[in-house]
Formats: C-alpha cells, structure tokens, sequence
C-alpha cells in the first residue's frame, strides 16, 4: 500500500506548467499540501464530474497537459466516463485515481473497490492507452515523466493506505479559481 | 411518410441552430441522442471545428462544459428532457463557476408521446432547469428556433450564464414509436 501524500507529493515534483484538476474528497488535501498553485482546479461538487472536467479542458488545450487527481469514490459515481473518455482517445489526458476503498471523508464507509471492483481493469477496458498499477512508492518517479510527455489517454490506479494526514483546504472560490487558472493558462480572462 | 421517425431530418431548424453555434464559435458539444436531435448531432459531428462528444449519461455534460471553459472554448449540450434529471446535481458546477452553457432540450411526455412513463420528467424538466439556476426559454414554433437560439448563445456566452432552451414536442412532430 502506498502513502497517498507521499505518492501525490512525488507525481507533482517540477511540475512545471501541469494543469491539475482535483475531485471532491481527500485527493484535493493531498494535491493543496503541495502547495496552492493557479493551474490547480479544485472542484468542490458535483462528485463525479472531475475525469469529465479533465476532458473538457484536453479537448480544449491540445498543447497543454492534463492531469486529474482524485478518489475512488469519485471514479465509480461517474464509470461512463471512462467509457466516455476511451471513446475520444485524449492524448493529452492523465488521470490518477488515489484508491484507498472507502470515503474517508464522510466516516471511511468502504468502497466497491474494497469488495473486488478493479477501476485499472475497468480503465483498460475502456480503452485507456497505458494503465499503470504502482504497488511501490519508487514507482512514482518513474510514471511522473509519464504526467508530462506519456501518450494518452493515461489511467494511474494507486492503491493507497488509510494513514492519516492533515486535511489542507484550498481555496473554495470557484469563480475566482476560474479566473486565475485562465490567466496562468495564458488565456485572457476571457469568461 | 416513410421515415415517419425521423421527421426531424427534414426540418431544418437543426442547420439553423448549427448555424448559430458556428456564429457564436461554440467548440465542444457533449450530447446524450434523441431522435428530435438527429440532424443536429449529425451536422457538428461533421464539423471539423466542433468537437463533439457522446455521453454515456447526461450528468456527465457539466464538467465537460466546465473543462472546455477552463481551457477558453465555448461549448454546449443537447439532451432530451429525461437527461436533465440526470444533471442536478452536476449543474451545480456551473453555477459555482460561471461557467456559460446553452442547453438544448427535446421534449419528452408532452404531445403525442407513445410511451407516458416520459411524462413525470417531462412534466418537471422546466421547473427543474429554472432551480438549477437556468434562464429557460421554450420554442412552439420553428421560426423562433433561430432568434431564440441567438439570444440564449448571446446571454450565456457574454454573460456568463446557464442558458436552456425547450424544443417543444409539438414542434418536433415526434411520431409515435419515436425515442
């Protein structure tokens, strides 16, 4: 099992112009303890929307990379989107999935991933060009190169322990991180 | 008539709302089919400047919506009424962020429909996209799809808003058996 922050603090070393979206949950605290960075997107409803937000962003910016970083619980209330996903083919499109088997933020109720469900076969059946599986923490260092120049579309299924860290909360703004982010994008802020 | 079910080929109201994307430069469109939004669905995925993509559930349209905003593109969905109960709770990024969007909706349940189990959503879809915090404007009759269209690209791309339009049933001429 692999200590989530420590993994996330490894994906995000020199990470240079990553655009990073983060899902409802404990995904959001450990990519916020790395820092507050304006080409972070924390999105704080709609659970299940973030591997769609990441689409939305690569079809966009075909120049730019992309990343999403969040939890089980997020993946399996939207699974179609990795149908969704697989169909279009993103070369450009990372996402990470922090899999701890429960939802840690609402009283570590388990997860369907704890009783059997596999998000990296389920990943690779939707036609994910690479799914990685990293059961080492070194491992990390070798799929962050991956984040940056790697053909997608990427599926990254990190089984991780329950070991407590400090909830970081970043900002709560979306309008403003909307901004902020199209501004660091090299985008006016145009909307 | 002989393709009874796909009426809606013949109309052209789907180029002239097509048209109107292209006017207002809309880039990304996620859509879930329906049978009234053949032709449309047909026309932006030949356009080599939209890139459409096919839903496996209407919920997942608002985050798309939002990406392509945090990226700079203008983008909007088409669905019919029953997806709309799909997206609630997934509006709600829009709204959290500004993020512009027109919607597009065939109605389902209300005119002529061979199968009343659509009728309960059909019957919600308008008061459920004003609680989402959507500007709704419903269309009777095919001349007003174009200004109408025109008007909610114009509110949702330059203001910011989330913009739906109901396509009426009636004015669809959805032919019994149609989905």
């Amino acid at each position: 099992m692999l200590d989530r922050r420590e993994f996330v603090a490894r994906l995000l070393k020199d990470r240079g112009d990553l655009m990073v979206l983060t899902g409802l949950g404990t995904a959001t605290f450990d990519v916020a303890s790395q820092g507050d960075n304006p080409l972070n997107f924390y999105i704080w409803s709609g659970m299940g929307c973030t591997a769609m937000v990441g689409l939305g962003l690569a079809l966009a910016r075909p120049d730019r990379r992309v990343v999403v970083i969040t939890g089980d619980g997020d993946v399996l209330m939207a699974l179609g989107s990795l149908a969704t996903i697989g169909a279009k083919q993103p070369k450009n499109l990372s996402i990470v999935c922090i899999d701890n088997a429960v939802y840690a933020a609402t009283g570590m109720q388990p997860t369907a991933t704890g009783a059997g469900c596999d998000l990296a076969a389920t990943a690779r059946a939707c036609g994910f060009k690479q799914v990685m599986a990293p059961t080492d923490i070194a491992e990390a260092d070798t799929l962050r190169p991956l984040l940056h120049s790697g053909p997608g579309p990427l599926f990254i299924h990190a089984r991780v322990s329950n070991a407590k860290h400090e909830r970081v909360i970043p900002t709560r703004d979306g309008y403003g991180m909307k901004h902020r982010f199209l501004e660091a994008s090299g985008l006016k802020a145009m909307f | 008539m002989a393709d009874a079910h796909h009426s809606s080929e013949h109309a052209d109201w789907p180029d002239r709302i097509h048209a109107v994307f292209k006017k207002y430069n809309v880039r990304q469109l996620g859509h879930v089919p329906d049978t009234g939004h053949t032709r449309l669905i047909a026309l932006c995925a030949q356009d080599n400047e939209i890139k459409d993509v096919v839903l496996t559930s209407e919920a997942e349209g608002p985050g798309l919506v939002l990406g392509a905003t945090l990226g700079g593109e203008r983008a909007a969905l088409l669905m019919q009424s029953s997806g709309v109960g799909n997206c609630i709770n997934t509006f709600s990024v829009l709204q959290n962020c500004a993020a512009p969007v027109v919607l597009i909706v065939t109605m389902r349940g209300e005119f002529n429909d061979f199968n009343p189990w659509q009728r309960p959503m059909g019957k919600i879809t308008e008061e459920t996209l004003k609680l989402c915090g959507f500007h709704v404007y419903r269309v009777d009759e095919e001349k007003d799809v174009e200004p109408v269209a025109a008007a909610a690209c114009d509110m949702a791309y330059n203001g910011n808003f989330q913009v739906a339009i109901l396509l009426s049933q009636r004015m669809i001429n959805r032919m019994p058996g149609a989905h």
